[in-house]
C-alpha cells in the first residue's frame, strides 16, 4: 500500500505537466490563432525564414 | 412642346452570369479584352497583380483556392500613402524598430482565405527587404519583420495595396494594442483551478467510499494534506478575482453578487482547514475548487470577444491620418493633430474633409452621407464653406481650414455629455441579477441567524456546523451561472446570425425594449444602388448612342452614373464640347445641340423644375428628358417593419429631405413618427426625448451621423455592410446581409429573461435541498459534492439547451454560415 504514496505523487506530476502546457500554450498565443495554423500546416513548400544578419 | 410621356424606372441590373470570370477576383468580365496566359481579367488591376505574382513564382496563390483575389476595379491613389515617409508618423506604427530591422503590425480587412494567408506570408519572394511576415487569420492582423534600409514602410503599404490587401491605417491604433493580454490571466485561473479541482476530486473519492468502515489513518492524513496543498492556488490565485470585486462592492458600500460567493469560499476554506487540521473530516476543498471553476468557465464564455470587430471608434478612425499641405516648401504630409486654422489642404478623390473649410479651387461635389446621411452628393461653389466629414467625388480640391479639426460642426457631436457616460458600467449597474443577489444575500444571512437562534437554544455544539454549512451550501454560484452561460450561448447564437454584441450586458437591454428609431440612409435604404426614373422624352437607342458621347468625357458623378446605365457604346464625333462646372455640359454633334445639366442650363421653364430632386436634366433639340435617382429599400425591408409594428412603437429619422415621405409612410404606417431632415445632435435628442418618458430605446443606424443617437439609446445597432469596415462607436454590429433575421433576433432576447428566470428556479430548488441538510447541521461533505456539480450541469443544459430551442423554433442559425 506504500506505493500509494509514489503513485500519487507521479499522477500529480503528470497531471501537472499538462497543466504547465497548457500554461505555456495560452502564454506563447498559441490559441491565438486557431484557423491560420490549421491552414498553414497546408502549404507544400515550408516557409523560408532567413536569419536577419 | 414635347409630348408627355410616362415615367420609367430602371432597376440596376445584376450582371450576367455567362461571362467569364476574372482569373483573380471572380468578378464577371464585361470585356475580354485583358488577357494574358488564357486567363481573363476584369480590369487592369488584377492582371497587374497576376503579373506581380507570376513574376515572383506566388501563382501557387491561384491553385489553393479558385479567383481568391479581391476585385482591383478601385484603384489605389499614387500618393495615398505619401504620409508614411513623414518619420513622425511612422514611428508612431512601428511596433519595434532598431533603425533598421523594424517591426510592424497592420490590419487588413480584406483576408479572407488560404491563398490570401499563403500569399501575404510569402510577401519576402516579392521584395528581399521584407524579412518574415506573419498573418494572424483570426484578427487579420499581419506582422512583418522587414529592413527599413531597403524597403521603406510606404513601400510596403503601397505593395499590400496593389496586390489587393490594403491595410487600414488608424490613429487609435496605438490604444488597440492595450486591450490585447487583457483575457489571458482568466485562461491562467481557469488552467490552475480545473488542475486542482480534478486531483482534489480523484483524491476526496477514498473517503467518500470508505465512510463506513474509514480508511487507514495514515492515508486519510496523506489524501487530506494533498487537497489541502492543491486547494491553496485556488483559493489564493483563482479565487482572487471574486476577493477582489467583492472587496470593491463593500467599499462602496453594496453587497454585488461576487460578495456572497466570496463569503462561501472563505468559509468553506477556514472549515476546511479547521477540520484538517483538528483530524474530524476532510473538508469541503472539493466543492470549493468546483464552485471556482465552474465560475470561471462561465465568465470567459461570457467574456467572448470578436477580435476583428471593434466597437469603440469614434471620428478619429474615420478621417485620415495625415492630409496633404500646400506650404511654401510643396506640398507636404502633416498629421491631423499639427493641422492649424489657415493651413491649405489638398483633397483627392474619395477623401475626407479633415476640418471645417473654405473651398479654393477646383470643383467640389461632397458627398455628406456620412455626416448627415443625405443621400446626395452638393455641388459647393469656390469661396463656400464645406464641412469636416464630408467626403470629395470626383476632380482634385484645394481647401483652406478655418477651424481646428476638434472644433468643427460634426466633431463637436462629441463634445455632447452623452459621449461622457460609460454604457457597458450603467448597464451592469441596473442588471437584475445585481438586484437578486442583494435579497439572495439578505435571505441567505437572515436564515443563517434564525438557524443560528434555534441551535443555540437545543444543541449550541451545532451552531458553527449548520450555520458554515448553510453558507457553503447556499452559494449563489447556480445562479450567477445560469447566467453566464445563457449569456455566452446567446451571444453564440446572436453572431451566428451576424450580430454582434459589444458584451453581455447588451442582451438584457434587447430584451427590454419597446421603441425601435430607424436612420433613413444605408440602413432602411441601401446605399450605392439606385433606381433610375427616367422621365419626360424616353431616349431612342440612336438618342442614347449621341448623349453617350457627350457625356463620356465628362468626370462629375452624375455624368459617370448615366454612362454606367447607358452601358459601353460607339462614340460619335463630337464637334463642340463645353462644360460650365456646376451648371452641365453643352455640345454638339451631327448638327443636333445637346445639353445636360441642371434644369435652369438645360432651359427648362422654371415651374416645370421640381424642387428638391437631385436631378439631371437632357435636352436633345427641343426634347427634354429628366433623370432621377431614388434610392432603393433594402430587400428585407419590407417584411422586417410590418413584423417588427407588431411588437414595437417605430420611429424614422433622417437627415435627408422628405421627397420619399410618401413611400415611407405606407411602409411604417399612420402610427408611426417620421422625421426629417434631422442632424446629428437633433437624432439625439429626439432618443432622449423618448427616454424622458420612461421608453427603451433600439437605434438602427450606420454612419457617423447617427452616432450621438446610437450613443444615447439604450441599445444602438449599426447595420455594417461589410462588419470589418468603418463602424461608429454602438453596442452591437448588425451584418446588412442578416437584416431579415432581426425581429427573431430580438425576440429571443426577450426569451432569454425566462429562460434565466426558469433555470433559477431550478437553482434554488438546488439551494432549498442543500440548505434542508444545512440547517440540521447533517450536511456531509460528500452530499455537498454531489449536489454542486449536479446543479452546475443541470443548469448549463437547461439554460443552453432551452435557449437553442427558442433559437431553432424562431429560425435562426446554430451554426457559423460562411
Amino acid at each position: 500500500m506504500s506505493a500509494l504514496y509514489l503513485l500519487v505523487i507521479v499522477s500529480i506530476c503528470v497531471a501537472g505537466a499538462f497543466l504547465a502546457a497548457f500554461i505555456w500554450c495560452v502564454k506563447t498565443n498559441q490559441y491565438e490563432d486557431q484557423k491560420g495554423s490549421s491552414l498553414r500546416m497546408l502549404y507544400d513548400d515550408e516557409f523560408q525564414r532567413e536569419i536577419y544578419k | 412642346m414635347p409630348a408627355v410621356e410616362e415615367d420609367k424606372i430602371f432597376i440596376r441590373e445584376k450582371k450576367n452570369k455567362a461571362l467569364p470570370l476574372c482569373y483573380h477576383c471572380g468578378t464577371p468580365c464585361i470585356t475580354n479584352t485583358i488577357t494574358i496566359d488564357d486567363n481573363v481579367f476584369c480590369c487592369d488591376g488584377c492582371l497587374l497583380v497576376y503579373e506581380i505574382l507570376n513574376k515572383n513564382g506566388l501563382c501557387d496563390y491561384y491553385k489553393l483556392q479558385s479567383h481568391p483575389g479581391l476585385s482591383q476595379i478601385k484603384p489605389v491613389r499614387k500618393d495615398k500613402y505619401a504620409y508614411l515617409d513623414n518619420d513622425e508618423i511612422a514611428k508612431q506604427l512601428y511596433k519595434f524598430t532598431n533603425g533598421d530591422y523594424t517591426i510592424i503590425t497592420f490590419y487588413i480587412p480584406g483576408v479572407h482565405c488560404s491563398s490570401c494567408m499563403w500569399l501575404l506570408e510569402h510577401l519576402n519572394k516579392v521584395n528581399n527587404g521584407i524579412i518574415e511576415s506573419r498573418l494572424n487569420f483570426t484578427t487579420k492582423e499581419i506582422t512583418i519583420h522587414f529592413s527599413k534600409n531597403k524597403i521603406s514602410l510606404r513601400k510596403i503599404t503601397e505593395l499590400l495595396a496593389t496586390i489587393g490587401y490594403e491595410p487600414y491605417i488608424s490613429l487609435d491604433e496605438a490604444n488597440k494594442k492595450k486591450t490585447k493580454n487583457f483575457n489571458k490571466s482568466k485562461i491562467y485561473k481557469l488552467g490552475v483551478a480545473g488542475f486542482c479541482f480534478g486531483n482534489i476530486m480523484m483524491m476526496s473519492f477514498p473517503e467518500y467510499l470508505s465512510h463506513n468502515s474509514g480508511i487507514e489513518q495514515q492515508y486519510a492524513h496523506l489524501f487530506r494534506y494533498m487537497n489541502l496543498a492543491l486547494a491553496m492556488p485556488v483559493f489564493f490565485y483563482s479565487a482572487s478575482e471574486f476577493f477582489v470585486t467583492a472587496w470593491k462592492g463593500l467599499l462602496q458600500k453594496t453587497l454585488n453578487i461576487d460578495a456572497p460567493i466570496a463569503l462561501a469560499i472563505i468559509i468553506t476554506f477556514l472549515r476546511s482547514i479547521y477540520e484538517i487540521a483538528g483530524n474530524t473530516g476532510g473538508g469541503y476543498l472539493d466543492s470549493l475548487c468546483g464552485i471556482v471553476f465552474f465560475m470561471l468557465v462561465g465568465r470567459v464564455v461570457q467574456e467572448r470577444t470578436y477580435k476583428s470587430i471593434s466597437f469603440h471608434r469614434d471620428y478619429k478612425s474615420y478621417f485620415p491620418i495625415a492630409v496633404n499641405v500646400v506650404t511654401v516648401n510643396g506640398i507636404q504630409s502633416k498629421r491631423l493633430q499639427e493641422l492649424k486654422e489657415k493651413d491649405i489642404v489638398q483633397l483627392h478623390n474619395d477623401e475626407i474633409i479633415p476640418a471645417d473649410a473654405i473651398v479654393l479651387k477646383g470643383n467640389a461635389f461632397i458627398d455628406y452621407s456620412f455626416v448627415t446621411g443625405e443621400s446626395e452628393p452638393v455641388a459647393i461653389m469656390q469661396n463656400e464653406m464645406v464641412y469636416a466629414g464630408g467626403k470629395q467625388v470626383g476632380e482634385q480640391l484645394t481647401i483652406q481650414i478655418i477651424k481646428p479639426v476638434a472644433g468643427s460642426y460634426l466633431t463637436s457631436l462629441w463634445n455632447h455629455y452623452a459621449f461622457s457616460k460609460d454604457k457597458e458600467e450603467k448597464n451592469d449597474a441596473g442588471s437584475a441579477i445585481h438586484v437578486l443577489s442583494r435579497y439572495f444575500t439578505w435571505i441567505l444571512l437572515s436564515l443563517a441567524l434564525c438557524t443560528a437562534i434555534y441551535w443555540s437554544v437545543y444543541d449550541p455544539s451545532k451552531i458553527i456546523i449548520s450555520v458554515t454549512a448553510m453558507l457553503i451550501v447556499a452559494c449563489p454560484c447556480a445562479l450567477l451561472l445560469c447566467v453566464t452561460f445563457t449569456n455566452g450561448n446567446l451571444l453564440r447564437i446572436f453572431s451566428n446570425n451576424g450580430l454582434f454584441l459589444r458584451d453581455a450586458t447588451v442582451i438584457e437591454q434587447l430584451g427590454k425594449l419597446d421603441h425601435i428609431v430607424f436612420d433613413k440612409t444605408g440602413t432602411i435604404t441601401q446605399s450605392g444602388n439606385n433606381h433610375f426614373i427616367c422621365s419626360g422624352h424616353q431616349l431612342t437607342e440612336e438618342e442614347k448612342d449621341l448623349l453617350y458621347s457627350v457625356i463620356s468625357p465628362s468626370k462629375h458623378p452624375y455624368s459617370k452614373a448615366i454612362a454606367a446605365w447607358l452601358g459601353h457604346r460607339g462614340a460619335s464625333q463630337v464637334s463642340a464640347w463645353k462644360e460650365t462646372p456646376g451648371k452641365g455640359l453643352d455640345a454638339i454633334i451631327n448638327g443636333n445641340r445637346i445639353l445636360v445639366g441642371s434644369g435652369e442650363f438645360a432651359g427648362i421653364p422654371k415651374d416645370k423644375i421640381k424642387e428638391g430632386n437631385a436631378s439631371v436634366y437632357i435636352r436633345i433639340n427641343d426634347k427634354i428628358t429628366s433623370f432621377h435617382t431614388s434610392s432603393v429599400f433594402r430587400d428585407s425591408i419590407p417584411q422586417i417593419i410590418p413584423a417588427l409594428s407588431q411588437q414595437y412603437k417605430l420611429s424614422l429619422l433622417s437627415g435627408d429631405n422628405d421627397r420619399q415621405k410618401i413611400l415611407l409612410e405606407d411602409l411604417f404606417g399612420k402610427t408611426s413618427e417620421l422625421l426629417f431632415e434631422q442632424k446629428p445632435i437633433d437624432k439625439l435628442h429626439y432618443i432622449e426625448s423618448l427616454q424622458q418618458n420612461n421608453k427603451h430605446i433600439l437605434m438602427i443606424g450606420d454612419g457617423l451621423n447617427d452616432a450621438g443617437a446610437l450613443q444615447q439609446s439604450n441599445v444602438g445597432i449599426t447595420l455594417a455592410d461589410d462588419i470589418n469596415n468603418f463602424t461608429p462607436s454602438c453596442d452591437a454590429i448588425l451584418d446588412a446581409k442578416r437584416f431579415a433575421f432581426l425581429p427573431s433576433v430580438l425576440k429571443l432576447a426577450k426569451a432569454s429573461r425566462y429562460i434565466i428566470g426558469a433555470s433559477f428556479i431550478v437553482s434554488i430548488i438546488y439551494n432549498i435541498i442543500g440548505l434542508f441538510f444545512a440547517m440540521q447541521g447533517i450536511l456531509r461533505p460528500m452530499v455537498a459534492a454531489i449536489l454542486m456539480p449536479c446543479s452546475t450541469i443541470s443548469i448549463v443544459i437547461i439554460s443552453s439547451g432551452v435557449s437553442s430551442l427558442v433559437a431553432r423554433r424562431l429560425h435562426l442559425s446554430l451554426k457559423i454560415k460562411e
